[in-house]
């Protein structure tokens, strides 16, 4: 059955990827440079979609708390935040959209993902050292959420109910995916929707 | 073609509650260190061992948390695995009935194009670091945009939030130097 799920799940994500422009590197370096704004929205769109469901549904008690899986928050989050974000905006792909950029039939995808297969390597080889800088001790509790989710096996930041706070939290990246102007240079971005 | 923003982000946003609704969030990146250590299994079968259901490895990468990682390397049929194979499934499928990309875009994207010119040596080498860098990070932080930035914020996750200012504190000005002509 977590088979079936997987492959189900996984091609919906793959084909709304590329639905969205998400496979393009240069819908991303136009993102990132600030210049066209839509993956933008649609991305902020779906966290609060994705976080208005599934909050409601565990307040309605048809979404099981238990599926929520947390990570850690350290300060090699931030650190590899910022590396990822670097290699993001010179490449135009991230990993998920990189992978399916090769399916799209990219052939600079392939480099990336051969570049990340051996960051990835070096990762798994450098990570004693890494682990003994300290950088991947947790902060702030490290797994938590930032209001008290009831019933998670996960610490809030705060005291705040978790699944109201996620909701209202929800409703603001759809307010903000609403009101963040498609062109913040004020074009119409003609020729770019002309592709 | 692509969607308006307004139908693709909200069925990018049923597909993120879809995962969690049945399985569990959505994650990418982890799965590039499950490759590696498979291809390294391979060349070096002592890599991940397994004694009465329990998986250890020689690389302390691979054998953290118990071992969870060594053992999706002893089983590469698992969820997250084959889930991101999917991912590629479904975006061939969506390139496919779109058209593709032309033969000019797939070697070359047009941004690219634009800001630097027809080296194919220069574009692969670039995709290449930047690859290098992007799963090097994203390891570092513990996921990449998936399972960071847009599970984990959906989660209302600390960590979430952390990695997408880190991401986004980088990203913006690369790209605003990298990409001063739009295309």
């Amino acid at each position: 059955m977590q088979i079936i799920l997987a492959l189900v799940i996984g091609a919906l994500f793959g084909f709304a990827l590329d639905r969205n422009g998400a496979t393009n590197p240069s819908v991303l370096g136009r993102m990132l440079a600030l210049k066209s704004l839509g993956l933008m929205k649609a991305i902020l769109l779906a966290i609060g979609v994705g976080s208005i469901l599934m909050f409601g549904g565990q307040m309605a008690g048809f979404v099981d708390v238990g599926h929520m899986s947390v990570k850690a928050a350290y300060v090699g989050v931030f650190v590899g935040g910022l590396l990822l974000g670097a290699g993001w905006a010179m490449s135009g792909f991230c990993p998920g959209t990189g992978v399916c950029a090769v399916a799209t039939g990219r052939k600079d995808a392939l480099f990336f993902i051969a570049g990340g297969l051996l960051g990835a390597a070096a990762y798994m080889v450098t990570y004693p050292a890494v682990e003994a800088t300290g950088l991947l001790n947790s902060i702030a509790g490290g797994k938590v959420t930032l209001g008290t989710v009831p019933g998670a096996k996960y610490d809030g930041l705060m005291g705040l109910p978790g699944d109201v706070l996620g909701i209202v939290l929800g409703l603001a990246f759809v307010l903000v995916a609403f009101v963040l102007p498609e062109r913040p240079d004020g074009t119409d971005g003609a020729r770019a929707a002309a592709e | 073609m692509q969607l308006n923003w307004k139908v693709g982000g909200l069925a990018l946003g049923l597909v993120f509650f879809l995962a969690v609704l049945l399985v569990k969030p959505i994650g990418v990146s982890t799965q590039f260190v499950i490759l590696d250590g498979i291809v390294a299994d391979i060349v070096n079968p002592a890599l991940v061992t397994e004694t009465d259901g329990v998986y250890t490895s020689t690389n302390a990468y691979l054998a953290k948390s118990d071992g969870k990682y060594a053992k999706s390397v002893a089983n590469p049929l698992n969820y997250s695995f084959l889930f991101v194979l999917a991912m590629m499934v479904g975006a061939f499928l969506s390139s496919r009935l779109r058209g593709g990309n032309g033969a000019q875009d797939n070697t070359i994207p047009m941004l690219w194009y634009v800001n630097f010119g027809d080296s194919k040596v220069k574009r692969y080498a670039v995709a290449f670091v930047g690859g290098f860098i992007t799963l090097y990070g994203a390891r570092l932080a513990g996921g990449c945009t998936s399972g960071h930035m847009m599970s984990g914020m959906m989660q209302t996750s600390l960590s979430g939030y952390i990695f997408s200012a880190g991401a986004f504190a980088a990203a913006v000005p690369v790209a605003m130097m990298m990409y001063r002509k739009e295309g």
